[in-house]
């Protein structure tokens, strides 16, 4: 395909940088943690939900020579800003802090991650902005951490995995949501795991593409939670993106939730109106991967079926291998669509965007 | 013009009781809410439930999420199917009450002596003078 | 009662005389029907520890229901007993209201499936079938399913092999949560009997795997579990893909009972999506996977999606494909699709003949 389906100054949502290795956060950990990594031989917190080498990680031709795609703030830039053109990019890091089962230690590797990324990356490019990892092991450090980060306005939201340790709309976990609406940052939700419950509910499959397709129902299940148990009801200001959801999943998951929510609503009386118009009010998705046949015809239909022209950002999720060539918007999204999914929509959505920069 | 149907005595629903009437060859469940009556299609609009079969309850809202704030107890009937909440005031089902509602008929209660006179239909009952009697108009 | 039937007569005027077979009605076996065919041992240790399923409670659900027994309210017999209990309620109340030709037999509980003691479900699942059996020599337009004791592959393939040729059997009879995701190699034996009886395998949503309820641990609202089944429908689904069963057994056949269909095409979309990157990884697969979903699954219709748009749904119906798409009504379940109306008004004749009958007929040898 030789279209060029990117906008000019777009918003690119989701750019992952790479962390090389643990030893590139050594400098923003402080001594002890420092120190221990090097006793422990902690050499490595790459996910399973992104095995470095799978071809899904990145576009082979994405890769350093040693392997690495989106190595450095240059890189991602010619891309990101030279090839395509976008006008800004945000940084969401998978780097597997939020794996970690000590919460002391996830909170310390969280800290060094958004301070890294602060150095190499934000103040490398005034492009670049950047989401704030939280450690979701204890929900105290987590607001700490956001209260931390959000002092610095390029951080413009707060990112989670979208597999959990239990669903995101339980009630402890509230105190972050109230952080994230004061400071006016959306919840990011991207796929990952962080591993601590089988990837699916029948249990732990035998191959990576199960695990990958997966992430769609992952997504599921937490925007059933977040709607459930009430957290738009409480936080009426705070917005919800999923990236890298795969999207088209939507309508087809929002008609059966919709459907039980008529006859079972009593069981969550907070939830006083059907389940599309929450999410259309407060979640937003982002389009790579946008999971419909090539045929652009298919695209419309799919587009057609969310019913709104609202809930869709630009993003590439570069360097991961959702696309061939240069069509990061899929054929079939209309013109006038397409530029409001890559100015509008995002500025709507991320509310920092609409400052200038410190 | 609706017609008026003798559709029952009224004692023969209490408050709290409902039954389920047919007036001109319509399926129709008569409420009395402490004394109030009320009367509904008997087809649930949704898919066609029998509003008469489904469970009474109360009115479920909630001003703030883990609050569950219950009023109105009897007033509600969930249908009997995919227990959609309908009203029984004014038929509007909760979840959608603009567009999706039970039909409601007029209803009242006369005096036996009343309705001898006329115009009334009392398709299957004998009217007796000193006695109240429910009317639904249909 | 009699004043209802006869004023939907009316207004169903040619509905009346529509071929109807229903894939997805479950009778209420009891344990007393099932006591001849358990030995003493498995009956005493009913009475004493009852089934555990993979969760903590002893009697009833992991998530309370919404109704009681999450049955239609007015399900329940006249005569007393569980809804579903009472053929002749049941024959009245269901197949004769709806003029139902045949319908498919799928018992939930007790039967034994997905319980901590395997043995155990060996034992039910076997009683369960020919409890079933009861009922077909009574009422000809129930077929039966073979229930099996899924958690033990070799024990299921005998009890398929036992029921194999026996007419009264329509299908092979599983819950979608499982263990271990479908298409695991535990499962394999099951896929080789049904084939070789030629039956199709029913999978119906619901049952407890033993592992929380979504990928991010259990969530705390009934609603939550209803919507989810479809999430563990689109694992189970893919996994039974991507472990290459249907390269195994090309002759299989899966039917997907009350999981919902509204997903069914985007994750076709989905896993040919990611397969194009990735198929290194599952070279056994010979096309891609939303080929072998057009070619191996048939899906069940209740709980009918109900879309903001009607369009919609048919554009998801053709996308499936109409001649994969059957009828089911759930009896006595609250969530129960009435023959007579859930179906998209704007089907074409030939389109509801395929959907209320044509399909299952086909699929499940009917005559
Ligand atoms: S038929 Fe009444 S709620 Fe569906």
């Amino acid at each position: 395909m030789t279209d060029v389906m990117t906008e000019v100054g777009a918003i690119d949502c989701d750019v992952h940088p790479s962390v090389p290795d643990v030893a590139a956060l050594l400098p923003h950990l402080d001594t002890f943690w420092r120190d221990s990594v090097v006793e422990r031989g902690l050499n490595s917190l790459d996910s399973n939900s992104y095995p470095l080498k799978s071809p899904l990680t990145s576009r082979p031709e994405w890769r350093n020579k040693s392997g690495l795609p989106a190595a450095s703030a240059k890189e991602v830039g010619d891309q990101v800003f030279g090839r395509w053109q976008s006008g800004t990019a945000i940084l969401n890091c998978l780097y597997g802090v939020q794996l970690l089962f000590s919460e002391d230690m996830a909170a310390a590797f969280c800290r060094a991650l958004n301070d890294w990324v602060v150095k190499e990356w934000l103040d490398r490019d005034p492009r670049m902005r950047a989401s704030i990892v939280i450690p979701m092991q204890n929900v105290e450090y987590a607001v700490d951490e956001i209260e931390r980060c959000a002092k610095d306005r390029r951080f413009v939201q707060v990112l989670v995995l979208a597999m959990q340790e239990v669903p995101l709309g339980r009630r402890h976990f509230w105190p972050i949501y109230a952080a994230c609406e004061r400071h006016g940052l959306p919840l990011g939700i991207h796929a990952g795991s962080a591993y601590r419950n089988p990837v699916t509910s029948l249990g732990w499959p035998t191959w990576y593409i199960e695990d990958y397709a997966a992430q769609a129902p992952g997504f599921q299940s937490q925007m059933a939670s977040l709607i459930c148990e009430g957290v738009f009801a409480k936080h009426p200001g705070l917005k919800v993106v999923l990236i890298e959801s795969g999207v088209t999943w939507l309508p087809g998951f929002l008609w059966r939730f919709g459907k039980f929510w008529r006859g079972l609503r009593t069981e969550v009386p907070w939830v006083d109106r059907a389940p599309w118009e929450i999410v259309r009010d407060h979640f937003r998705l982002t389009i790579q991967p946008f999971d419909a046949p090539d045929d652009p015809h298919a695209v419309e239909r799919a587009i057609e079926h969310l019913r709104s022209d609202d809930i869709l950002l630009y993003a590439s999720d570069y360097p991961h291998w959702q696309f061939d060539g240069d069509a990061v918007i899929p054929a079939g999204f209309s013109p006038a669509l397409r530029r409001k999914i890559a100015i509008s929509n995002p500025l709507a959505t991320y509310a920092r965007l609409k400052e200038d920069a410190r | 013009m609706a017609k008026k149907h003798v559709v029952a005595a009224a004692s023969e629903i209490p408050p709290g009781g409902r039954k389920l009437v047919t007036a001109d060859g319509r399926a129709i469940v008569v409420f009395n809410l402490g004394g109030e009556f009320f009367a509904l299609s008997n087809r649930c609009p949704h898919r066609g439930g029998s509003l008469c079969e489904g469970s009474l309850t109360g009115l479920v809202l909630s001003d703030d999420p883990g609050h569950y704030d219950y009023t109105r107890r009897g007033e509600i009937i969930r249908c009997p199917w995919h227990s959609w909440e309908f009203d029984i005031r004014t038929g509007k089902s909760w979840c959608d009450p603009d567009r999706v509602k039970a039909r409601r008929f007029g209803v009242s209660v006369e005096k036996g002596a009343k309705l001898i006179e006329g115009p009334y239909v009392a398709e299957t009952f004998r009217v007796s003078v000193e006695n109240d009697y429910v009317v639904v108009e249909a | 009662m009699n004043i209802e039937v006869s004023a939907k007569a009316r207004a169903n005027g040619q509905n009346t005389r529509l071929d109807i077979v229903d894939c997805d009605f479950h009778p209420k076996l009891t344990i007393e029907m099932m006591r001849p065919f358990l030995s003493n041992q498995w009956w005493v240790y009913l009475q004493t520890y009852g089934n555990r399923s993979r969760h903590g409670y002893s009697k009833g659900y992991a998530y309370p229901k919404m109704t009681p027994q999450a049955a239609r309210r007015d399900a329940w017999p006249p005569g007393g007993g569980l809804p579903a209990s009472d053929l002749e309620f049941l024959q009245q109340q269901h197949l004769d209201y709806y003029g139902i030709s045949a319908a498919i037999m799928n018992p939930l509980s007790p039967t034994g499936q997905g319980d901590m003691n395997i043995e155990l479900s060996v034992a039910m699942a076997s009683a369960a079938n020919e409890a079933q059996l009861i009922w077909t020599g009574r009422e000809p337009r129930l077929k039966s399913s073979v229930v099996v004791p899924y958690e033990d592959g070799a024990a299921s393939a005998a009890e398929i092999r036992k029921r194999a040729g026996n007419k009264d059997f329509a299908q092979v009879f599983m819950l979608s949560r499982t263990g271990e995701a479908a298409g695991r190699k535990r499962y394999w034996p099951i896929y080789e009997a049904a084939v070789e009886a030629s039956l199709p395998v029913g999978i119906h949503a619901f049952g407890y795997s033993g592992w929380p309820m979504t990928s991010s641990g259990y969530p705390s609202f009934y609603i939550e579990e209803m919507t989810e089944h479809a999430t563990a429908a689109q694992v189970m689904v893919t996994s039974m893909i991507m472990e290459g069963i249907f390269e195994r057994w090309p002759d299989l056949k899966i039917v997907l009972i009350e999981c919902g269909f509204g997903w069914l095409p985007a994750l076709g979309w989905r896993l040919d999506k990611q397969w194009k990157r990735l198929k290194g990884e599952v070279p056994h697969l010979q096309m891609a996977p939303s080929e072998y979903i057009k070619k191996h699954f048939w899906v069940t219709t209740q709980p009918m999606e109900e879309t903001e748009n009607p369009d919609h749904l048919l554009e998801v119906m053709n996308w499936i494909g109409m001649d994969r798409i059957m009828f089911s009504s759930d009896y006595p379940h609250w969530d129960f699709d009435d023959p007579f109306v859930s179906l998209p008004p704007s089907l074409t004749d030939e389109q509801r003949r395929k959907i209320y009958s044509g399909n299952a007929r086909a699929l499940y040898q009917l005559d």
